[in-house]
């Protein structure tokens, strides 16, 4: 993807956060997860993103 | 603000001059053209380009000096062009720092180096830091030797009334009068007195954000790039930018938090301490100076329309920005020059007047998209939302192994706007693979031991590659209008398309007005004619 079009994805998902509200964005970005990680197909490329994506919170 | 006992310009580096209001009280009534409010660096631009379109103007500015501290301190590379323009780039270029690299950190960690577009076909570099009395101090050099020009200090205007023309009821130590103007260009900034005379508000957005900032002396060994700090250890969720000054200054930009009172925040012990703190967590131990501290607010704010009858509303009077674009003052000076070759050509009679209707689209526009990228930079650098806040931290985080999350820390560069819709500028007609479009700024070139704009003509300037055409339209000597043939050299460049037959039309301020895959005189003549609005179209 090129790096506007990465912007319209962060652009998208912060209205969507915010449309969720506080409460359920937390429900909002695991859906999310789980619909991408479907669409992406294979199972050690997402659990390496699980993995990383918890470091350095 | 400064130290203790230190005055407002009491600075560490600078010496302000002291002026005298008017001494000779006997002319000060005599109609002018063109009254300027506001000896700021729009005020002073907008002066220097009336004078060289021959135009004789009046500034007037109520304070006994410059400006109180270093304020706007970064120069874009179109606003050398302007000033290199107006021929006073030379002191700018040998004070001021010129820069292309930024870095950004996130919790100590570098996520991100970037350079700005730069090489050699370029006259000058993308950004140039220089505090802001140095900018006034260099353009009043230039304003007050200029004959056409005349500058009256502590003259502050109280009134404008519009009986038919303007007349400017100004106030000094000395005593008041009245002036009678046929123009007035509004450049009394963000608080514009004029603007409020004439009933007119500023309308927009005012955002969260909220910086102090602040100017230190300091013997640090670091070059001048553009340092920005996410979520520091000295500011814990905040944003602090660092930029380099010549005379040793530094600037450091420190975001506040929403529970801090900015009331808090300027005092200077808390000032001090917040540098401190950043300056320990950049690593440097050594001693500095406090010279100049200040608030500044992130708004988006504009005048509906930059043309109130006879008065103009040029820089800060007309718009707010946020900082993080650093438009504010670069923006002002393409207003002033905008308005300034247009009131010149329309009171020397080489334009109609509808040529000043042009003046608050096009700038209006620019502004605009300022807006644009200032609100994307500063959902970023101060999110305002829990989703914004969100997509930010996990952008940073990512960014400290993934090169790709590093670039939503990428600042948009400051490209000039393309007045691609304006009424002063004719569609294209097609036909050009490459090349400026009409209404883009003419890109620059390498050209022998110069450059191209060094070659262009005061006026209107027609490139082309034929020869015959350039000739054939300088010897009809329309004036306002010269021709220049690029050489056959240039056909390597993949900035202006090398078509045999290419032809541009340049305005004064360096924008494409018109463009041809194969131009004839008497097209080049009529377009001219046109965009300059003419009545009837005549020559
Ligand atoms: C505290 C502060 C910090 C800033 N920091 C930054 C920054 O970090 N980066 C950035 O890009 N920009 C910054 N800016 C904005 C930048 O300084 C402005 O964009 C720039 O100065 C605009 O120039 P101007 O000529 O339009 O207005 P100004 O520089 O404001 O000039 C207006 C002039 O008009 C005079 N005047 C006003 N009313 C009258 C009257 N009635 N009669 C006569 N004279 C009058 C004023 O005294 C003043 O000299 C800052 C501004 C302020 C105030």
């Amino acid at each position: 993807m090129t790096s506007a079009e990465m912007e319209a994805v962060y652009d998208a998902m912060a209205r969507q956060i915010d449309k969720a509200g506080p409460g359920k964005s937390e429900v909002f970005l695991a859906k999310l997860a789980l619909l991408l990680a479907q669409k992406a197909g294979d199972v050690h490329q997402v659990l390496d993103a699980v993995s990383e994506a918890g470091e350095s919170l | 603000m400064r130290p203790d006992g230190r005055g407002e310009t009491e600075s560490l580096y600078f010496d302000y001059p002291y002026f005298e209001p008017p001494q000779q009280r006997g002319e000060l009534a005599e109609p002018t053209p063109v009254a300027i409010v506001g000896a700021g660096p729009v005020g002073l631009t907008a002066a220097l380009q009336l004078a060289s379109e021959g135009i004789r103007s009046v500034v007037f500015d109520n304070k006994p000096t410059f400006n109180d501290g270093s304020r706007a301190i970064c120069i874009s590379r179109s606003s050398l062009a302007i000033l290199d323009r107006l021929g006073v780039a030379a002191p700018f270029l040998e004070k001021s720092l010129g820069w292309t690299t930024g870095q950004s950190f996130y919790r100590g960690q570098k996520i991100l180096e970037f350079k700005m577009p730069d090489g050699a076909d370029e006259k000058f570099r993308p950004m140039y830091n220089l505090q802001q009395q140095y900018i006034e101090a260099f353009l009043w050099q230039a304003v007050a030797a200029h004959p056409l020009i005349q500058t009256r200090w502590q003259s502050e205007v109280v009134g404008i009334d519009r009986p038919g023309k303007i007349a400017l009821r100004v106030s000094d130590p000395a005593g008041s009068y009245e002036i009678k103007a046929d123009w007035c260009l509004a450049c009394d900034g963000a608080r514009s007195p004029i603007r409020k005379m004439r009933g007119k508000r500023l309308k927009g957005e005012n955002f969260e954000g909220r910086y102090v900032i602040a100017d230190i002396r300091a013997d640090i060994d670091f070059p001048t790039i553009r340092r920005a700090l996410f979520d520091p250890a000295c500011r814990p969720g905040g944003t602090v930018l660092i930029h380099r000054q010549p005379d040793d200054i530094w600037r450091i930009d420190y975001q506040l938090r929403d529970e801090e009172s900015e009331a808090d925040a300027v005092l200077e012990q808390n000032v001090r301490a917040s540098v401190q703190a950043v300056l320990d967590e950049t690593g440097y131990s050594g001693t500095w100076d406090l010279e100049w501290w200040s608030i500044y607010s992130a708004n988006t704010l504009a005048l509906d329309d930059y043309r109130d009858g006879r008065v103009f509303f040029v820089g800060d009077s007309a718009h707010i920005v946020p900082i993080f674009g650093v438009r504010g003052l670069n923006n002002g000076l393409a207003d002033a020059v905008n308005i300034g070759w247009k009131l010149g050509w329309v009171l020397q009679g080489r334009a109609g007047e509808a040529l000043l209707d042009t003046y608050s689209p096009e700038r209006r526009g620019a502004t605009l998209d300022v807006f644009a990228n200032a609100s994307k930079s500063a959902r970023f650098m101060t999110p305002s939302t829990h989703g914004w806040r969100l997509m930010r931290d996990a952008a940073l985080s990512l960014a400290l192994r993934h090169s790709f999350a590093g670039e939503f820390a990428n600042p948009r560069q400051m490209v000039p706007y393309s007045y691609t819709e304006s009424a002063a500028v004719r569609s294209d007609a097609g036909g050009l693979k490459a090349g400026p479009a009409p209404g883009e700024h003419l890109p620059e070139l390498r050209l022998g031991d110069g450059f191209l704009s060094d070659h262009l003509g005061p006026g209107f300037t027609l490139l082309c590659f034929d020869a015959a055409l350039a000739s054939a339209v300088e010897a009809r000597n329309i004036e306002g209008l010269s021709a220049f043939a690029l050489p056959v050299s240039l056909q390597a460049s993949e900035r202006i398309a090398h078509e045999p037959g290419a032809a541009y039309l340049v305005r004064p301020d360096l924008y494409v007005a018109a463009r041809w895959s194969r131009a004839t005189p008497d097209e080049v003549a009529s377009t001219f004619a046109e965009l300059t609005f003419r009545k009837g179209n005549q020559l």
